[in-house]
């Protein structure tokens, strides 16, 4: 059965290589495959979404309506946008950090005050995690994305220790340190849920 | 060894393997990773040219001379390019010439829809279509042998979703081919009318022959089942057949022109209804019909977007898979980052209520709220001329209230002769040249003001002031773009004139900048909520109840809410 995972957030959180690990994690498990990205305009800010499939052979690199396992939500409000491509079953990741949209931003429409109760309402399996403050503990804002991987980690019920030494593959080696707490912080944020 | 590649990065592998040794380009999504990662191979000579067409010229005359060679564009960028690739096909090549050319479906990030595979059968020119990263890389290679052997330029057409996805690819070694012979040929390369009618009945009979050889060369594949229906697609739009899970026989073409038209009957015969899934243009379609065989192709999935799996299934009778409505939510549009250099010029320009004819980059984005300040934008380097226009037709009173804005990479690649004709043909516009000192859009490309070069070697930085000086634009201010009071000094002044005004506003793309900035805060006490600072569209800055907040996460420190505060309620750093 391929797994179906929507990746989304705000341009410039760092989506783009969340997927990448999470894809490269699934290849060295002997999985076929597909990921899709979103470069050049809506980079700049806008809604981005990247999408990851694996299983035994993967023929779209696309998830549809209705499709995902799981939506991996960087932004809340984001989150509740991509709702309708999470299946019936499906799994809701998000972090609680809030960016507002340039509509919010110029007071001409308003950030929804509730979107954590209605994600919660429309879908059985939630987990959020205040990654922002998480990584703010931690010393360092950029780690929201390994907060972030280390509760998928623990979501896909693998062991800390197979994600530490990805980890340790892939991110500067005066960073791996830093790296490695976000990712056990978020691992026991997912199941502490 | 496999490895997870994006579909360019595997283009980029094929160019390696294919023992091609010079690439060039002009960026543009979903292209631009091509040549970025060709850069990364030492043994690869690749260059960022100022436009496709040179991009190709210079592809072109690196065959001719014996190497194997590829240029890479975005869709639209081959409409720049069609000039030598029109001919190219006439002249055929030495070494093999293969060109990338990225499709947009849905437009992602682009101004049209076009498809790649009309203007190829236009120029008759061969297209190969991949359908995933490993087929991306084989059909360079492909491509490659396929150049030289039918003495041909050849298109691999490219979407966003093959060029962006990522899979698996089997990595192999590099073929050495060495450089090829150069012998001069004034029949072959000359295109005089006495030699390309010559060459046209070349062109014409390769085509013809190609079309013919299809079968023997195995372009296409075919999947047989039990069930009446036939299926002919190509590229990604196999996925979306195959992810449907619909039973069918399906005909799967790698070179879309010439289609094998042979192989087409045959499969029609042994089905009984027959489907083209193909985004964007009935090409195949109107192809297949012309053999007067019927077959449902736009009639179901449309010209216009992206095929989807679930169209597929619809259109096939398939369950779909239930989903939520969509929530009616405050929306994300692409917005100019905080720090921005164009934010100053779209306020004043919003301000002044100036019209202003627009370019591509990501100072398109001055088009959108709470800026709005973008009249038109059209093409590649079209503001100058549409500034001139709106001039001719309107005449100079009216033109004082018009601008043209273009960037600094934009200006380089096809801005320069737009300005030529406003000075040459005795045209007042005023042209506002957003210096970022890159390629921002796409990702921060060098080009020939930026003083590097695609390898990172130091370069000869055009310089832009003295270039319109020498075209002979009278009059040329240079700005810095976070000082809103000259900004809007310079547009008053020199709309005003009666002859040609180039305002160059300039600062780097804040992206570019590492070295730590100071933020700015908000006095809640000064602060009159008065939204002045609102109107400057910055992402960091957000409405409050009493007073504007400044997000200091965001912030980039480039201190233009400062300037436009009347109360002088936002200062650096402090509270």
């Amino acid at each position: 059965m391929t797994k179906k995972i929507l990746i989304v957030g705000v341009g410039g959180q760092g989506t783009l290589l969340t997927g990448r690990i999470i894809g490269n994690y699934a290849m060295s498990k002997g999985y076929d495959v597909k990921m899709s990205e979103v470069h050049g305009m809506a980079q700049r800010g806008g809604s981005v979404v990247m999408q990851v499939k694996y299983g035994e052979k993967v023929y779209s690199p696309l998830v549809e309506l209705g499709e995902a396992d799981i939506i991996f939500a960087f932004e809340k409000l984001e989150a509740l946008r991509y709702m309708p491509f999470l299946k019936k079953d499906g799994v809701v990741i998000s972090n609680t950090q809030q960016i507002d949209p340039m509509p919010v931003v110029m007071g001409m429409a308003k950030y929804p005050e509730d979107i954590l109760d209605d994600l919660k309402a429309s879908c059985e399996h939630t987990c959020f995690i205040d990654a922002l403050s998480i990584a703010k503990e931690i010393g360092n804002v950029k780690v929201v994305n390994m907060i972030m991987i280390g509760a998928y980690a623990a979501y896909i019920g693998d062991t800390i220790e197979e994600w530490e030494s990805i980890v340790e593959k892939t991110v500067p080696k005066h960073t791996i340190e830093m790296n490695k707490e976000a990712l056990r912080r978020g691992y026991s944020a997912y199941l502490g849920k | 060894m496999k490895k997870l590649m994006l579909g360019n990065e595997a283009i980029a592998r094929g160019v390696y393997e294919s023992g091609a040794t010079v690439a060039v380009a002009y960026p543009g999504t979903p292209s631009t990773e091509i040549t970025e990662i060709i850069a990364k191979y030492d043994d690869i000579y690749a260059e960022w040219a100022p436009n496709e067409k040179v991009a190709l010229e210079v592809a072109i005359g690196s065959s001719f001379g014996g190497a194997r060679s590829v240029a890479a564009m975005k869709h639209v960028g081959l409409n720049v390019a069609a000039d030598p690739l029109f001919t190219v096909a006439y002249t055929g090549v030495n070494a093999g010439l293969v060109i990338f050319v990225a499709d947009d479906p849905g437009m992602h990030s682009s101004q049209n829809e076009q498809d790649t595979r009309l203007i190829a059968r236009a120029a008759n020119v061969p297209v190969l279509e991949p359908a995933d990263s490993m087929e991306c890389k084989e059909y360079v290679k492909l491509g490659m042998e396929l150049s030289e052997k039918y003495d041909t330029p050849i298109i691999i057409r490219l979407t966003t979703r093959v060029s962006h996805s990522q899979g698996t690819v089997e990595i192999c070694d590099k073929e050495e081919i060495g450089l090829k012979e150069y012998k001069k040929d004034i029949q072959k390369y000359v295109m005089t009318p006495a030699n390309a009618r010559v060459r046209h009945k070349v062109v014409e009979e390769r085509m013809n022959r190609l079309a013919g050889d299809i079968k023997t060369l195995g372009l296409y594949s075919i999947e047989k089942s039990e069930s009446k229906i036939g299926i002919i697609t190509s590229g990604i739009c196999y996925q979306y057949v195959k992810e449907s899970g619909i039973e069918a026989n399906i005909l799967k073409l790698a070179m879309v022109n010439p289609l094998p038209l042979d192989v087409i009957k045959e499969f029609a015969d042994t089905v009984e209804t027959l489907y083209i899934v193909e985004e964007l243009e009935p090409v195949i379609e109107e192809q297949v019909r012309a053999l007067q065989i019927d077959a449902k192709g736009k009639v179901l999935f449309g010209r216009q977007g992206e095929i989807t799996v679930r169209q597929i299934k619809n259109v096939f009778g398939i369950e779909v898979e239930s989903a939520a409505a969509p929530k009616a939510l405050p929306v994300r549009p692409p917005v100019l980052c905080p720090g921005c250099p164009h934010r100053s010029f779209y306020t004043v320009l919003k301000k002044l209520k100036l019209t202003a004819m627009g370019d591509i980059g990501c100072y398109t984005l001055g088009s959108m709220a709470p800026h709005s300040a973008m009249d038109a934008c059209v093409c590649m380097g079209a503001s100058i001329g549409m500034a001139h226009g709106m001039e001719k037709a309107r005449g100079k009173e009216f033109s004082k209230n018009v601008v043209g804005i273009i960037g600094d990479s934009t200006f380089m690649h096809s801005g320069i002769t737009g300005l030529i004709d406003v000075v040459y043909n005795r045209g007042a516009a005023t042209i506002i040249i957003a210096d970022n000192s890159t390629t921002g859009m796409t990702g921060h490309q060098h080009h020939p003001a930026t003083g590097k070069t695609l390898k990172g070697e130091d370069a000869y930085a055009i310089d832009i002031p003295a270039l319109c000086r020498a075209i002979g634009v009278p009059n040329v201010v240079v700005i810095d773009a976070y000082d809103m009071k000259a900004v809007e000094k310079a547009l008053r002044e020199e709309t005003a004139k009666d002859e040609p005004s180039v305002i160059i506003t300039k600062a780097p793309c804040k992206l570019l900048i590492k070295e730590k900035w100071e933020t700015y805060n908000v006095c809640e006490d000064d602060c009159t909520n008065c939204g002045l600072c609102l109107n400057l569209g910055c992402p960091a800055i957000q409405k409050g109840e009493k007073a504007a907040r400044i997000n200091e996460a965001l912030c980039a420190g480039c201190g233009l809410c400062e300037s436009v505060c009347k109360k002088g309620a936002i200062n650096k750093g402090g509270k």
